[in-house]
């Protein structure tokens, strides 16, 4: 199954730069279907990114996080070829990971 | 596989999570003094603040405390979002000994949008896409040795990005 996550983490010099793109509905719960009925709150509370073993950025979450959330950051110590492994749970336990090499 | 990533589809009981991350830590090999702080960082997810619906009421569920407007924080934002449903939303930040960033809308129902944690050796510069219901001012709070500094912009919503 393809994963939900998608990477790119870039080294250069000390720094790595991490973005990613994640296939979520983040449904906040104010929003209605076609039939008027609410769609209940679906979204991503907790997102971990960890490198040699510790996190280096950790993303709690609310519903106004947009669909399909997208974020960037930047961390020290990442070397090309490292492992950087992400994984995220939602409100309703369901859960992904993956492991994305560093560029 | 690591017993915190075992952890999440097991159950959703965010005590256990928090329990495994713990557990995590111990074996990151971290400096003893370092290791406190950084466990209490990866508590569970803060139900309470995102519950929570005014900024002011956020922030004090979050940080317990007040922040003060610095010009050391800098919030980029549009001036005007057509779309509420993507509103990209960056900071960065002179401060030295960021823990955490979190980011507010204060007209969004619940105000809190996300919330941040800096661990050590990553940078103090976030960037992300918020869902905005109206126009409202943006907040971002940033926690640096253990004070709170901000940073606030209004931003324009034409379409808003919470209802149908």
């Amino acid at each position: 199954m393809a994963s939900t996550i998608r990477v790119r983490a870039t080294s250069s010099g000390d720094t790595t730069e991490v973005q990613a793109l994640i296939q979520h509905p983040m449904d906040s719960g104010f929003v209605k279907d076609a039939k008027g009925d609410l769609i209940p709150p679906h979204f991503i509370q907790q997102l971990i990114f960890e490198h040699d073993g510790k996190n280096v950025f950790v993303a709690d979450w609310g519903t106004a996080v947009s669909k399909d959330p997208y974020v960037k950051f930047s961390f020290k110590s990442g070397k090309k070829d490292d492992d950087l492994k992400i994984s995220w749970v939602d409100n309703k336990g369901a859960s992904d990971s993956t492991t994305a090499k560093i560029q | 596989m690591t017993s915190a990533h075992n952890g999440f589809p097991a159950t959703r009981r965010l005590i256990l999570q928090g329990a495994a991350t713990v557990a995590l830590v111990g074996l990151g090999n971290l400096p003893f003094g370092l290791a406190p702080a950084f466990a209490a960082a990866n508590d569970k997810w803060p139900e309470d603040a995102f519950k929570a619906k005014g900024e002011a009421d956020a922030i004090k569920a979050l940080y317990g405390k007040t922040a003060e407007p610095s010009d050391k924080v800098k919030l980029d934002a549009p001036e005007i979002a057509e779309n509420g449903a993507v509103v990209p939303i960056s900071v960065t930040t002179s401060l030295d000994n960021v823990t955490t960033i979190s980011f507010l809308v204060a007209d969004n129902p619940s105000a809190l949008a996300a919330s941040y944690q800096i661990p050590p050796g990553t940078m103090p510069s976030v960037a992300n896409r918020l869902k905005m219901a109206k126009t409202s001012n943006v907040t971002v709070i940033v926690e640096a040795g253990g004070k709170l500094y901000s940073a606030t912009k209004e931003v324009k919503v034409t379409v808003g990005g919470c209802g149908g």
